[in-house]
Formats: C-alpha cells, sequence, structure tokens
C-alpha cells in the first residue's frame, strides 16, 4: 500500500477565477482517514486558502456534504480507503450556485424547507397545564424515518430535477413536509398541501429515486414524495365525490 | 496580471454550472431513467395496436385476416419484439419501485417491501398464464 494519496480538489476563487479548476494535493494516506481528513490536513499543511464547510465529523451535522469522485457524500462518512489508490476527486454538492472552493450557496435550499412548514402546527395552541401531547410507539414510527434528515443537501445534488428546474421544492424539503404530516399531533397537513400540490411541488417529482440512494441517513426522500402524491390524489377524489366532507 | 472579473465585496460572484442537454448520459442510473421514463411511448404503440386489432376484428374476419398479415411484415415484429422489451422492463422497474410507494400496515408493522414487490409479481404471473392458456390452451 502506498502512504500517500492523490486528492484533486475543485477551486474556484472568485476574485481571479471565472470557472472552477483541479488543484492536485498529495495527502498521507491513512487506512483510519476519511476524505474528510484529507482536506483538513491540506487546509492545515499545504494551503491555507482551501475553504470548505465542516462541522462535527460524525455524520449528524450535515455541512461537510461534497461530490467524491462524481457522487453526493458526506466527506466525514467516507473513507480515502474506499478510493484507493486513488486520485480522489473532490467539488462541491452539484446543483448548487459556488461561492467559493467547495462552498456552495444553501439560502434556496433555507428558503424552500421554511415554505413547507417544517415544525408542528396547530389549529389550538394546548394550554401547558394540560401537558404534553402524547404519543404511541406506532404514531411515532410513522414518521420516524423520515425524521432523521440531517439536511445536509445530497439529495439536492443527486437530483436532476433540481438540477434542470430549480424552482423544484426538492426531496429534502418534500420528505421534511411528510415527516411533520405524518405526526399525530401535528394539524398543519392542509397547509403544506396548498403549497406542495404546485407544479414546482410534488409534481414536479419524476421519481428518480437518486434522493434515496444517496441519503447517508436512509430518509427514503422519493418514498416520502411518493406518498404525498398518493394522499394528494386520495384527497383531490375524496372532495370531489364527497364535496360535503371538511378538508 | 490578469484583470479581476467584476467582484464586488460582500457580494461574491457565483459561479453557476450549466447544465448539459445530455446530463442523462452522465451517470448509468441516470440513463435507466430516461430509458424507463421511454417505455411510456412503447406503452401507447402497445395499446394502439390493440385498439387497432380490436376494430379490425369488429370489421369482420376479412379485415382481421389482412391485419395478421400486416403484424408478420419484418418491420412490424422487429418492432413489437422491441416494444416487448420496453414494456416488460416498465413493469418490472414499476414493481420494483412500488414498495417505496405502498406503505401498507399490518398489525401497526409495515409491511416489508419485498412482500409488496412479490404480490405485484406473483399477480403479473397469474394473468400472463390465464392469457397464455386462453391464447394456447383454449
Amino acid at each position: 500500500m502506498t502512504d500517500t494519496i492523490t486528492l484533486e480538489v475543485a477551486r474556484y476563487q472568485p476574485e481571479t477565477d471565472a470557472e472552477p479548476v483541479f488543484q492536485s494535493y498529495q495527502t498521507p494516506f491513512r487506512k483510519d482517514w476519511v476524505v474528510l481528513d484529507a482536506l483538513n490536513y491540506i487546509k492545515d499543511k499545504l494551503d491555507g486558502s482551501l475553504s470548505f464547510r465542516w462541522s462535527c465529523r460524525m455524520g449528524i451535522c450535515g455541512s461537510c456534504g461534497m461530490m467524491v469522485n462524481g457522487e453526493p457524500k458526506l466527506t466525514c462518512a467516507v473513507f480515502l480507503s474506499d478510493y484507493a489508490p486513488g486520485p480522489v476527486r473532490v467539488e462541491p454538492l452539484r446543483y448548487f450556485p459556488v461561492i467559493r472552493d467547495l462552498v456552495i450557496e444553501w439560502t434556496d435550499f433555507l428558503e424552500k424547507l421554511k415554505s413547507v412548514n417544517p415544525w408542528i402546527v396547530r389549529d389550538q395552541e394546548k394550554p401547558l397545564s394540560e401537558g404534553e401531547h402524547l404519543q404511541t410507539p406506532a404514531q411515532l414510527d410513522a414518521y420516524k424515518q423520515f425524521s432523521m434528515c440531517i439536511n445536509c443537501m445530497l439529495c439536492y445534488a443527486a437530483c436532476p430535477v433540481y438540477g434542470l428546474d430549480s424552482l423544484f421544492t426538492g426531496p429534502a424539503a418534500i420528505a421534511l413536509a411528510q415527516r411533520y404530516n405524518l405526526d399525530s399531533r401535528d394539524q398543519g397537513a392542509a397547509q403544506r398541501m396548498d403549497v406542495l400540490s404546485q407544479h414546482e411541488g410534488i409534481w414536479g417529482c419524476t421519481f428518480v429515486g437518486e434522493c434515496t440512494k444517496v441519503c447517508p441517513k436512509h430518509v427514503d426522500p422519493a418514498g416520502a414524495i411518493q406518498q404525498y402524491k398518493m394522499a394528494a390524489a386520495i384527497d383531490r377524489f375524496q372532495s370531489l365525490l364527497m364535496p360535503w366532507r371538511e378538508r | 496580471m490578469r484583470a479581476p472579473p467584476a467582484y464586488t465585496e460582500y457580494h461574491p460572484r457565483w459561479f453557476r454550472r450549466r447544465i448539459s442537454t445530455y446530463w442523462w448520459l452522465g451517470q448509468w442510473s441516470y440513463l435507466l431513467f430516461i430509458l424507463r421514463e421511454l417505455t411510456s411511448v412503447f406503452v401507447a404503440y402497445w395499446v394502439l395496436i390493440t385498439l387497432l386489432q380490436i376494430s379490425a376484428l369488429k370489421a369482420g374476419p376479412q379485415a382481421h385476416a389482412q391485419f395478421q398479415e400486416f403484424l408478420r411484415a419484418p418491420l412490424l415484429v422487429t418492432l413489437n419484439a422491441i416494444s416487448l422489451l420496453f414494456v416488460v422492463f416498465h413493469a418490472v422497474t414499476w414493481f420494483n419501485l412500488l414498495p417505496q410507494v405502498l406503505v401498507l400496515r399490518v398489525g401497526g408493522k409495515r409491511l416489508p417491501g419485498a412482500v409488496i414487490a412479490a404480490a405485484h409479481y406473483f399477480g403479473w404471473g397469474v394473468v400472463s398464464a390465464a392469457v397464455a392458456w386462453l391464447l394456447v390452451g383454449a
């Protein structure tokens, strides 16, 4: 086994560059190093000007998502040895504007996330004196999978629909909407339906299914969106057949 | 020294990569997806042929025999063979995706995806066998 590995890192410096260029770095190759460790080695020892986001190093903060050899990955969760003998190509997350080097602009995602009201919506707040909202294990189970999302945006980088039409609400935001719809404490499904039943909402999805494949938390956003479509279709037929029914 | 491009402090120039028209050729899974979408054309073609056949049947034995003859043309046989491949691909990919769409709970537990897919394959098998029996057996 060689003791160094080559990283080809996309560099983009808006002050001087018209478009990103690749720069190669030799870093130590260690079995226990993830790609993020190699990036930190570059930043510390080889080139302090390299910019990238990271925080927790343990796959929970969702900051270090990048394209590694063309696939969206959390760089803290993929080992250099997975890509031996290299070179390892590291690029910013696909389909997002690049601010600098490996740092992408994610305001668009945050706005979309906010638009689906990803919190528990109540018609009427229960007074504190009445205690907490109780939930059975089965009720928890109904939404738990979708609540594992860490907003790392790997699913957006995997979604060609988002790449081609940036108005598309996108996998994570819809999965999180579904997470609250399925929560027994929530009463905001109708509000969210107004946002998500638009063309750019659930119907924009063509079920490529890549979002689910790249999700590091096994959230299955593709499944969430199709289940949402099904619920929307049933809702539509019910209101056609039974217009007197309350929504 | 290169002249720096237009750049305002605190308003960095973002770089946006253009998506190629051929984005679906870049990744195997994207190509499979596009092929799956393309199957709809062949499904429509299949429906059209069936409708034409029914209308020929209604027009009488001679029209039907004529239609059968038309179907035997090498071009039509090739086209139908290709359509069959696409329609089978359509069915297989659809059944494989179903477990993600259908959430059935039995006794509070979510039914495993394999069971849902298997049930659909079984149904497909039964219907195909019935059709085969009608065509060949009876």
